[in-house]
């Protein structure tokens, strides 16, 4: 039995002291296409150091249905040594057979199923019918943007597995991030990177151009490489053959 | 309920106790039952500024942890009977405050007080985020200089997160900025970055403009809050400012430079 408290302080919380409520998390997905070891650790290093502070303690879930559609075994204890030796912290694990959830369960790593998965691809090939429905949903979700009204102040991350878009400033020492498009409708004095998962098509808009660092999927500047930039000019920034293009919206 | 108006800036040396011993003085004076907590516990200097310092018996931590009662460790202050002063511990360290110790000192403290006027420390560990927690109105003390500016920025944006009214979804805190040791002549020659410079980059409603003044160090040394002091510029902006806080529209001084006898004889911008 639970010992009571005596403490005068127990009045404060008349209620209930804790209320299960749903949220939704945007989390990076570690898409796993080789059961090589040092191929894996060799790869995630050079992602990391890309974007060392997104990466550093960020929350990930390892997929491994592909390596598993095509019977190439891993063995989870020590792919999750590699993610974490990274500097990740592991929290699930999707597209595991049987033994690899009873795996990633003994070791504390939550299963999550395939079902909302990033890689609908994978499914559209599986399952020719479904395609119809599987797609619409899927690019819903991915078209979901995030708006954020409020000043994004120092020291703040954002992300979005969408667009973002930010209506008040991005004070220097802050960082947004979105998978999709950033715009900004005041001045960006932070760090801004787009397409965080890859994706080259992303664009980078804001009314001010002061930041810290800009990125569109891994291609960076910083400050330094833009003094040229006039500032109070709406801009946009998008990548061309592997470099950033700073353009005036006219 | 009492008001909880922390005032805070991230950086050091910025003016926090100052601008909290004339505030809490200010909303004194014009009335209200106002109490000041020293949050700064280790480095106490609050009872300094506010001349209290021979009268301290018990303080805030021994408070929270239950060795004295809130009416024994509250000083009434000796120019106005409206204020009293919560001293910090000289002894122990800012690991002695706790969340629950705090909170349940504010709940008592509002019962009975109008305004309670938390005097940040410096940094945005656990001191500092537990005199910003219960806070309702935080003022943002900011020097005119691009690192103080950075910090109240960074400080602005733990308000907004990891505040109570945050984290139980409630109306923001309401942030207001409040530019201290100001010297227009030193913008002039851009030495100094300008009110409007400091309000592009935090983009915050600004309270105030308390100008660079000896007045500040001579009232800090006699133990005498600055407001006292009414013949003071520092003096002034900071009535000006509670008089703004409490909804009066008074027009912002001491932004532009004093014009000497010259100035004044020929006119003219």
């Amino acid at each position: 039995m639970q010992r009571m408290s005596t403490d005068a302080n127990n009045t404060l919380h008349n209620g209930s002291a804790l209320e299960f409520k749903s949220s939704t998390f945007s989390v990076p997905v570690l898409v796993l296409s080789s059961n090589d070891w040092i191929i894996i650790e060799h790869q995630l290093q050079k992602k990391i150091q890309l974007a060392p502070d997104f990466f550093k303690n960020s929350p990930i879930v390892f997929d491994v249905q592909w390596l598993n559609k095509n019977k190439l075994d891993i063995d989870i204890a020590g792919l999750l040594d590699t993610i974490r030796k990274a500097g990740l912290l592991p929290i699930g694990i999707r597209g595991g057979n049987e033994g690899q959830n009873k795996q990633a369960i003994d070791l504390n790593i939550p299963v999550y199923s395939v079902h909302n998965s990033l890689s609908n691809e994978h499914k559209n090939i599986d399952r020719t019918p479904a395609k119809a429905q599987a797609v619409a949903p899927e690019s819903a979700a991915k078209a979901q943007a995030t708006i954020i009204t409020h000043p994004v102040r120092s020291g703040q991350r954002v992300y979005s597995s969408g667009d973002l878009i930010v209506l008040a400033q991005v004070s220097a020492g802050a960082e947004i991030m979105a998978e999709g498009n950033i715009h900004v409708y005041s001045t960006l004095r932070g760090r801004a990177l787009a397409g965080v998962q890859g994706n080259v098509e992303a664009r980078i808009f804001c009314s001010d151009l002061e930041a810290e660092l800009i990125s569109i999927a891994g291609t960076y500047k910083i400050s330094e490489d833009m003094r040229s930039i006039a500032r109070n000019k709406p801009v946009q920034i998008y990548l061309q053959e592997h470099a950033l293009i700073i353009k005036d919206i006219a | 309920m009492a008001r909880i108006i922390v005032v805070t800036s991230g950086k050091g040396g910025v003016g926090k106790t100052t601008t909290s011993a004339a505030i809490a003085m200010g909303l004194a004076k014009k009335g209200h039952k106002t109490a000041v907590i020293d949050f700064d516990v280790g480095l106490r200097n609050l009872d300094l500024i506010m001349g209290c310092e021979r009268r301290v018996v018990y303080d805030f931590i021994n408070v929270i942890n239950g060795e004295a009662s809130l009416n024994q460790a509250l000083i009434r202050d000796k120019h106005c009977d409206q204020l009293y002063i919560l001293p910090a511990s000289q002894t122990r360290d800012k690991d002695a405050l706790t969340q629950e110790g705090v909170g349940k000192v504010l709940e008592e403290l509002s019962k009975d007080f109008q305004y309670v006027v938390c005097d940040s420390p410096a940094g945005i560990e656990r001191g500092a985020h537990l005199a910003m927690y219960y806070a309702d109105d935080a003022f943002v003390v900011t020097n005119p200089e691009v690192s103080s500016v950075r910090d109240s920025d960074r400080m602005l944006g733990l308000l907004s997160s990891k505040s109570r009214r945050a984290e139980r979804n409630e109306e923001p805190i309401k942030e207001y900025l409040l530019l201290s040791r100001y010297s227009p002549e030193r913008v002039k020659i851009g030495d100094m970055l300008s009110v409007d410079d400091v309000q592009d980059i935090l983009s915050l409603h600004l309270l105030g403009v308390i100008p660079e003044s000896k007045s500040v160090l001579t009232a800090s040394n006699s133990g005498v809050p600055v407001i006292l002091d009414e013949k003071s510029d520092a003096g002034q902006a900071y009535a000006d400012i509670v008089a703004r806080y409490l909804g009066e529209d008074r027009p912002h001084r001491f932004i532009d430079e004093k014009k000497g006898l010259f100035g004044k004889l020929f006119g003219g911008k």
